[in-house]
C-alpha cells in the first residue's frame, strides 16, 4: 500500500524496478566506479556502506542545520540512482548536460537575452538550473534531440561564433568534429578565419610587463620631443656662444661638457622663430616669413610638445591603471584565501623536478601560513597582547619615518655645503658627489628598514610586503622633495645670470646615471654574494624573493620619475631611460637565471602589476608634473640660455601668442575665445573635478550594492542546500520504510508460499 | 618550413585549427619531422639527451609552434612503424610514454590529467587528438571557462561529479608533496579542508561542485596564467 507522500515525486516501487523516469548517467555509463559497484551490490541484496553525500561537521553556529544520516543497512538503488543523476553532480560529466548547456548558451545568444522565458520550465527551483535545461524536464528529451536542436542552434550562428562556441566546449575532439560536420551549412565552404595566436607565452614574469609599460611610455614622449622640438632645432642650428669644449670621458657620467650646448639640454633651444631671417628675439609677429618657408615658433613648441607628451601619458597611465585594475580585482576577492590558495597556485608551466620540489615547499608553507593566521584570528588576543603589537608597529614605523626624514635632512645639509664651498664648484668630478651620495642613501636605507621589519610582528607575509613598498616610498619621496626644493629654490638663486635648467637637467642626467651605475653593482655584489652566504639558510631564502620584487619595482618608478622631472630640462632623458632600462633589464635577468631565484607566487603577480601602475600614477607622475607645472608657471626662466630667456615664466610664451592672435584677426578668434574661458578660468576646471567625483561616487555605490545582492544570493543558495538535504533525509526515510515492508511481506510470503501474482497485486495497492 | 613538406591534408589542418586553442603553423611544422624517420631518430636522441639534464626544450623551439611540436612529440612516442601520418592519428600510446615527457614528468597531477582527457574505452591511453585536446586546453589562449571545467576534473579523483573530503586532501597531498614529512599534519588536514569547505561550499551539502568551483576560480585572476603547459 502506497503511503501518502508530502511531495509530488514519482518513485519506483521497487529498487530493482527498471523503468525509472529520470534517465541517469548510469544509462550514459557516466556514473563513477563506486555508484556502478554500489548498484551491482544491491541488486543483490548485500549490505553496503559508504553513503556519496557526507556528513557535516556540526559546528557550533550550525544549529538547525539538517545533515545526512550515516548509512545503517542497505540503501535502496532507486536513491542512489536518483542521488547520482543530481544536476549539481552531472552538469561536469555527462555529454548530454553539457550539450543542453551550450544549447541553452547558444540560444540566448542568439536572441540577446539575459534570462530564459519562466513560461518554459516547470518545477525546477533553482533559477541556475532551468538554464541547463536538465532532467527535471517532464519530456525529458534524449541525447539525440539535444544535440539536434544544439546543431540547429550552431547554424544559425556567424562562422566566427559557431567556432567560438565550439572551440570552448569541453568536449573531446571527436565530438566536436562530428557537431561541426553537422552543423555545416550546405550553401559552400565556409573558412572560419582566426586571429592570430596569443601573445608569447614564456615571457609572463612581472619585471617583463612593468618595463615594457616603461619602454612605451619614454618611446611615446621620445617620439613627441623628437618630432617637435630636437628635429627643427637640429635642422636650423643656433650660433654657439664660444668654441666647443673637448670631449673627455666624464660627460657620459656628468652631463657637462661637451654635451653642454647640443640639443640634450634646454640652453641650446633658440627663443626665436625658426626659418626666418629674425634679429628680434620677441615673437615671429613682427616678421615677414621669407618665401616658401614654414615659420616655426620655437618656444611656443617646446611648451606645448612637453605639455601634450605629459597630457598623453597622464591619460595612458590613468587608462592602464583602470584596466590593470578592473583584471586583478574581483568583488569579494579578499575571502576565500584557503580555496584560491589551494585551487589556483599550482604553476604548471614548471617542468623541473626541483622546481617544482621549490614550489610544493612554498605552498606548503604558505598553507601553513594561512592556518596560523586563520587561528589568531579566531583565538581574540588579549588587550595586553594587542597594545604590545601596536606598540611594536608604532616603534617600527616611527624609526623608519625617522630615517626617511633623517635622509631628507641628510641630502639638505649636504646640497646647502656643496653651494656654500666655491672650490668644489670649479671641478666637474666634484658634480658627481651628491647623485653618489644620495644613490647610496638610496640603497643603504631600505636595508635598515627591512632590519626594523624583521623585528616587528606581522601575521600576514602580503602586508609585509605592501608595508616595505610603502616605507621605501616614503623615503624615495621625501629625498626626491628636497632635491626638487633643493634645484627650484636654491639653485635658481644662486645660479643667477648663469643658464640653471641647463644645470638642473645635467643634475638630472647625472642621478640617472649614478642610480644605474650602483644598481649594476649592487646587482653583481650584492644578489651574488648575498645568495651566496645566506644559501645555507633556508629560513631567508623564503623572504628573499619577495623583497626583491618590491625593491625592483620601487627602483623602476623612481628612474621613471627622474626621467619626467627631467623632460623640460633635457628634451633627451627618455632616450637615456629606455637604454637604461634595456640594459637594466637584461643584467637582471642573467642574475635572476643565475642565482636560480625561487619561483614567484602566481597569486601576487596581478596584484603587483595594480600596484605598479597605481604607484608610478600617483606618487610618480603626480610629482613630476606638479614640479613641472610649478617650473612653467613660477619660475624665472634664466636670461642667457633657453627658448624662453626673455620672458617672466615659460607660461608666458603661451600668453604671448594668444594675444598674437587675437591681433591677427577674427578667423582664428575661437582659439583665443577657448584659451580665456577653459583654459584660465578656474570654473571649467572645478566642473570637470565635479563630474569626475560624481561618477565615482555612483560606481562606488554600485559595487556596494552588488556586494549586497552576493550576500543575499549565497544566503538563498545555502537555504535551497538545506532543502535538498530535507528532500533526501525524506527519501531515505521512504524507502527504508518501503524496504522493511517489502522484507517483512518477503518473509510472510515464503511462510505461505504464495505465487507471485499475488503478491505483485499486494504491493500494487 | 612551411605547408611544402606537410603531410597533413590541409582540411585536417584546418580542423584541428578550428577546433581547438592551437594555431595553424603550429600543426603545419611538426610533420616535416615524421616525414624523415632518421632526421627523428637522431633528434630523438638529442631529446633524450636533453631530458636527462632536465633542461626543459622550449629554449629551442621558439620558431617551432605549439601544434606541430605536439605532433612530433607525439610521434617520438610511438614505435617506429607507427610513424606515418594516418597511423599516428589512430595510434594509442599508453600513460607511461605519455607521462615520460618533460612537461608533464614534474607534474603532481600528471595522472589525472592523462586519465582526463583519454578517451579510450579502457581510459589508459592516448590519442592524438586526444593529445591536441590536452594541449588545446592548458594553451594560452584557452577561455578560462574551459580551463576552470578541466581543472575541477582533474582534481575530482574519484570521478563522481564533486570534490568531497577525500578528493581534497589527496589534492592537498598533491600539492605539498607526498613525503612523509612534507605532508601536513591530520589536524592541519583538516582544519584546512574545513576553511576550504566554508569558503567555497555555498549550499552546504560538504562537497564542491562543479558550478562552485568556478565561482572561486572566478576570483583569482591569476588562473588563467598558471593552468598552462608550454611544449
Amino acid at each position: 500500500m502506497a503511503q501518502p507522500l508530502a511531495f509530488v515525486l514519482d518513485v519506483p516501487e521497487t529498487p530493482g524496478d527498471q523503468g525509472s523516469q529520470d534517465p541517469s548517467p548510469y544509462d550514459e555509463s557516466e556514473v563513477h566506479d563506486s555508484f556502478h559497484q554500489l548498484i551491482q551490490e544491491q541488486s543483490q541484496w548485500v549490505a553496503q556502506e559508504g553513503l556519496e553525500l557526507q556528513q557535516r561537521e556540526q559546528e557550533a553556529p550550525g544549529s538547525g542545520q539538517q545533515t545526512l544520516p550515516r548509512p545503517e543497512g542497505t540503501q535502496s538503488t532507486a536513491t542512489l540512482r536518483i542521488l547520482a543523476s543530481m544536476p549539481s553532480r552531472t552538469i561536469g560529466r555527462s555529454r548530454g548536460a553539457i550539450i543542453s548547456q551550450y544549447y541553452s548558451r547558444t540560444v540566448q545568444l542568439r536572441r540577446r537575452s539575459s534570462r530564459p522565458l519562466l513560461g518554459n520550465f516547470v518545477l525546477s527551483a533553482r533559477p541556475s538550473l532551468r538554464l541547463y535545461d536538465l532532467e527535471l524536464d517532464p519530456t525529458a528529451r534524449e541525447e539525440e534531440e539535444k544535440q539536434s536542436l544544439l546543431v540547429k542552434e550552431l547554424q544559425s550562428l556567424a562562422v566566427a561564433q559557431r567556432d567560438h562556441m565550439l572551440r570552448g566546449m569541453p568536449l573531446s575532439l571527436a565530438e566536436k568534429r562530428s557537431l561541426r560536420e553537422k552543423s555545416r551549412t550546405p550553401t559552400g565552404r565556409w573558412r572560419g578565419q582566426r586571429g592570430s595566436g596569443g601573445v608569447c607565452s614564456c615571457c609572463g614574469r612581472l619585471r617583463y610587463a612593468c618595463v615594457l609599460t616603461l619602454l612605451a611610455f619614454n618611446a611615446v614622449l621620445l617620439l613627441l620631443l623628437v618630432a617637435f622640438i630636437m628635429g627643427p632645432q637640429v635642422a636650423f642650428p643656433p650660433t654657439l656662444p664660444g668654441p666647443a669644449p673637448v670631449c673627455t670621458g666624464l660627460e657620459l657620467l656628468t652631463g657637462a661638457g661637451c654635451f653642454t650646448h647640443t640639443v640634450m639640454f634646454y640652453g641650446h633651444y633658440s627663443n626665436a622663430t625658426l626659418n626666418q631671417p629674425c634679429g628680434s628675439p620677441l615673437d615671429g609677429s613682427q616678421c615677414t616669413p621669407r618665401a616658401g618657408g614654414l615659420p616655426y615658433n620655437m618656444p611656443l613648441a617646446y611648451l606645448y610638445t612637453v605639455g601634450a607628451g605629459f597630457f598623453i601619458t597622464c591619460i595612458t597611465l590613468v587608462y592602464s591603471m583602470a584596466h590593470s585594475f578592473g583584471e586583478s580585482y574581483r568583488v569579494g576577492s579578499t575571502s576565500g584565501i584557503h580555496a584560491i590558495t589551494v585551487f589556483c597556485s599550482w604553476d604548471y608551466k614548471v617542468t623541473q623536478k626541483r622546481a617544482s620540489r621549490l614550489q610544493q615547499d612554498n605552498i606548503r608553507t604558505r598553507l601553513k601560513e594561512l592556518l596560523a593566521e586563520w587561528q589568531l584570528r579566531q583565538s581574540p588576543r588579549s588587550v595586553c597582547g594587542r597594545l604590545r603589537q601596536a606598540a611594536a608597529l608604532g616603534l617600527a614605523w616611527l624609526l623608519c619615518l625617522g630615517t626617511a626624514l633623517g635622509c631628507a635632512v641628510a641630502v639638505h645639509v649636504f646640497s646647502e655645503f656643496l653651494i656654500q664651498s666655491p672650490e668644489a664648484a670649479g671641478q666637474e668630478a666634484a658634480l658627481l658627489v651628491l647623485p653618489l651620495v644620495v644613490g647610496l642613501l638610496n640603497l643603504g636605507a631600505p636595508y635598515l628598514c627591512r632590519v626594523l621589519a624583521a623585528l616587528e610582528p606581522h601575521d600576514s607575509p602580503v602586508l609585509e610586503v605592501y608595508v616595505a613598498i610603502c616605507r621605501n616610498l616614503i623615503l624615495k619621496l621625501a629625498i626626491l622633495g628636497t632635491l626638487c626644493y633643493h634645484w627650484l629654490g636654491r639653485r635658481v638663486a644662486v645660479l643667477q645670470g648663469q643658464c640653471w635648467e641647463d644645470f638642473v637637467g645635467q643634475e638630472l642626467y647625472r642621478f640617472l646615471v649614478m642610480d644605474f651605475v650602483l644598481m649594476l653593482l649592487d646587482t653583481l655584489f650584492g644578489e651574488l654574494v648575498w645568495s651566496r652566504i645566506i644559501s645555507e639558510k633556508k629560513l631567508k631564502r623564503r623572504r628573499k624573493p619577495e623583497f626583491d620584487i618590491a625593491r625592483n619595482v620601487l627602483e623602476l618608478i623612481y628612474g621613471q620619475t627622474l626621467t619626467w622631472l627631467g623632460v623640460l630640462f633635457s628634451p633627451l632623458l627618455p632616450a637615456v631611460q629606455i637604454i637604461k632600462l634595456l640594459l637594466v633589464f637584461y643584467v637582471k635577468k642573467t642574475s635572476l637565471l643565475a642565482n636560480c631565484q625561487a619561483p614567484r607566487r602566481p597569486w601576487l603577480a596581478s596584484h603587483m602589476s595594480t600596484v605598479f601602475l597605481t604607484l608610478l600614477c600617483f606618487p610618480a607622475f603626480l610629482g613630476a608634473a606638479v614640479f613641472l607645472c610649478y617650473a612653467v608657471w613660477q619660475v624665472k626662466p634664466s636670461s642667457t640660455c633657453g627658448p624662453f630667456r626673455t620672458l617672466d615664466s615659460m607660461y608666458e610664451a603661451g600668453r604671448v601668442w594668444v594675444r598674437y592672435l587675437e591681433a591677427a584677426g577674427p578667423r582664428v578668434s575661437w582659439l583665443p575665445w577657448v584659451h580665456r574661458y577653459l583654459v584660465e578660468n578656474t570654473f571649467f576646471v572645478f566642473l570637470v573635478s565635479a563630474l569626475l567625483l560624481a561618477v565615482i561616487y555612483l560606481n562606488i555605490q554600485v559595487v556596494r550594492g552588488q556586494r549586497r545582492v552576493i550576500c543575499l544570493l549565497k544566503e538563498q543558495i545555502s537555504n535551497e542546500g538545506e532543502d535538498k538535504i530535507f528532500l533526501i533525509n525524506k527519501l531515505h526515510s521512504i524507502y527504508e520504510r518501503k524496504e522493511r515492508e517489502e522484507r517483512s511481506r518477503v518473509g510472510t510470503t515464503e511462510e505461505t508460499a504464495a505465487p507471485p501474482a499475488l503478491l505483485t497485486e499486494e504491493r500494487d495497492d | 618550413m612551411g605547408g611544402s613538406g606537410s603531410r597533413l591534408s590541409k582540411e585536417l589542418l584546418a580542423e584541428y585549427q578550428d577546433l581547438t586553442f592551437l594555431t595553424k603553423q603550429e600543426i603545419l611544422l611538426s610533420v616535416h619531422v615524421v616525414l624523415a624517420p632518421h632526421l627523428v631518430d637522431s633528434e630523438q636522441q638529442a631529446r633524450s639527451g636533453n631530458e636527462h639534464t632536465g633542461k626543459p626544450i622550449a629554449e629551442n623551439t621558439d620558431s617551432c609552434p605549439l601544434s606541430t611540436r605536439a605532433h612530433r612529440r607525439f610521434c617520438e612516442l610511438l614505435p617506429q612503424e607507427q610513424r606515418s601520418v594516418e597511423e599516428s592519428l589512430l595510434a594509442q600510446v599508453p600513460f607511461e610514454q605519455i607521462l615520460s615527457l618533460p612537461e608533464l614528468k614534474a607534474n603532481p597531477f600528471k595522472e589525472r590529467i592523462c586519465r582526463v582527457f583519454s578517451t579510450s574505452p579502457t581510459r589508459d591511453s592516448l590519442s592524438f587528438e586526444d593529445f591536441l585536446d590536452l594541449l588545446s586546453v592548458f594553451s594560452d589562449t584557452a577561455t578560462p571557462d574551459i580551463k576552470s571545467h578541466y581543472a575541477f576534473r582533474i582534481f575530482d579523483f574519484d570521478d563522481d561529479g564533486t570534490l568531497n573530503r577525500e578528493d581534497l586532501s589527496r589534492l592537498v597531498n598533491c600539492l605539498t608533496g607526498e613525503g612523509e614529512d612534507t605532508r601536513l599534519s591530520a589536524s592541519e588536514m583538516k582544519q584546512l579542508i574545513d576553511n576550504i569547505l566554508e569558503e567555497s561550499d555555498i549550499d552546504r551539502d560538504g562537497t564542491i561542485n562543479l558550478s562552485e568551483f568556478q565561482h572561486v576560480i572566478s576570483r583569482s585572476p591569476d588562473f588563467a596564467s598558471s593552468f598552462k603547459i608550454v611544449l
